[in-house]
């Protein structure tokens, strides 16, 4: 009853059982965080806007990203992953959602930054039916705790429009 | 030294009735493992619960050894959220996070492209020959919550099995020689 094995293995349990108790405790403390994050995307310039050959259009876009993150960010947040997400309606599809852009911000002190890129992924549609489009761009965002739940969020920004005709 | 004697000398005494108690009792308790492990797969509503991340394709987010908590819901698949799924004629599930979504009006049925955050191009390297998108049934679960460096046991057991037979014989010695 009282041999090492069984002391080793009552120690161990113990730790154990305690560590699960703490990771619990350190993700159950993200709740009490209330954040208020702000955003603001400008279309800067539609560089080329053609259909390929299969029929498919093909937009390539410069946005201007200003946004405001610092208040995701708590003592359990190992980073947060931020991307902008086009997302519009066609006769075929209820929805369409397609990243253009996406970044790590891996500190509080990067949260509050301004980017001018041109889109880091293709904005390719499902047939031809972005001649005149409104769309939508959403920033969202995804918390990646040090432990525990993950949380994300967006901020929707309406009233984007893509031009008549094909440039 | 004394503890190996013990040792040999308590599997020299066992009887039958002890024997089957204690046959019993690892039955026990690795049927009730299973019940854990079936309960868990019921909850999520996900073939397998629990992962472990084995790429390092999702850093700095998600490191090779952390283990990761899945859930599926019937809530329709949006970008941003990150999806383990399996391409057929690969066995080894995929964490990576959706970047495009294409979801049909009438079947509500939804193309999905993923790309892991460490990659530099999207995954339709990884998929099958031909396949340019998923769709829902290759989707496994939704990653909701991780924890750090606890799936490096698994990795290791996986990588070594000497470890794995080693372990299971320590604990199969224990199990034999202990006196309750």
């Amino acid at each position: 009853m009282h041999s090492f094995g069984y002391r080793a293995n009552a120690l161990l349990t113990f730790a154990l059982t305690i560590l699960a108790l703490i990771c619990a405790m350190v993700s159950l403390s993200d709740n009490l965080n209330s954040p208020s994050p702000s955003a603001e995307i400008q279309i800067l310039n539609i560089n080329w806007f053609q259909r390929h050959p299969d029929g498919n259009d093909e937009v390539s876009l410069t946005l201007n990203i200003t946004a405001d993150l610092q208040s995701l960010f708590t003592w359990n947040t190992k980073q947060v992953f931020v991307f902008v997400a086009a997302e519009y309606e066609t006769p075929k599809n209820s929805l369409n959602q397609v990243s253009v852009w996406d970044g790590i911000i891996p500190a509080k002190e990067h949260a509050k930054f301004w980017i001018q890129t041109s889109n880091k992924y293709r904005l390719i549609d499902q047939g031809g039916n972005l001649r005149g489009k409104e769309f939508n761009l959403t920033l969202h965002w995804h918390v990646m705790p040090k432990t525990g739940k993950m949380f994300a969020d967006k901020i929707v920004m309406s009233g984007y429009r893509l031009p008549e005709e094909y440039r | 030294m004394g503890w190996i004697g013990e040792t040999v000398d308590s599997i020299r005494s066992i009887q039958i009735r002890q024997l089957l108690t204690q046959a019993v009792s690892l039955g026990m308790i690795v049927t009730s493992a299973l019940i854990i492990w079936k309960a868990l797969m019921c909850i999520t509503g996900s073939e397998s619960p629990v992962v472990v991340v084995l790429s390092g394709s999702m850093e700095p987010g998600f490191k090779r050894g952390d283990i990761l908590f899945l859930h599926m819901s019937k809530d329709p698949i949006r970008a941003g959220e990150i999806v383990v799924f399996n391409i057929d004629g690969r066995e080894i599930p995929i964490v990576h996070r959706v970047i495009k979504v294409h979801e049909r009006q009438d079947t509500g049925e939804v193309d999905v492209l993923t790309k892991g955050d460490n990659n530099y191009g999207d995954d339709r390297l990884l998929y099958a020959h031909g396949q340019l998108w998923l769709q829902r049934h290759h989707i496994m679960g939704r990653a909701v919550g991780f924890l750090p460096y606890v799936g490096w046991v698994t990795i290791i057991m996986t990588e070594k099995p000497i470890i794995k037979y080693i372990l299971i014989g320590a604990l199969g010695l224990l199990v034999i020689t202990s006196k309750d």
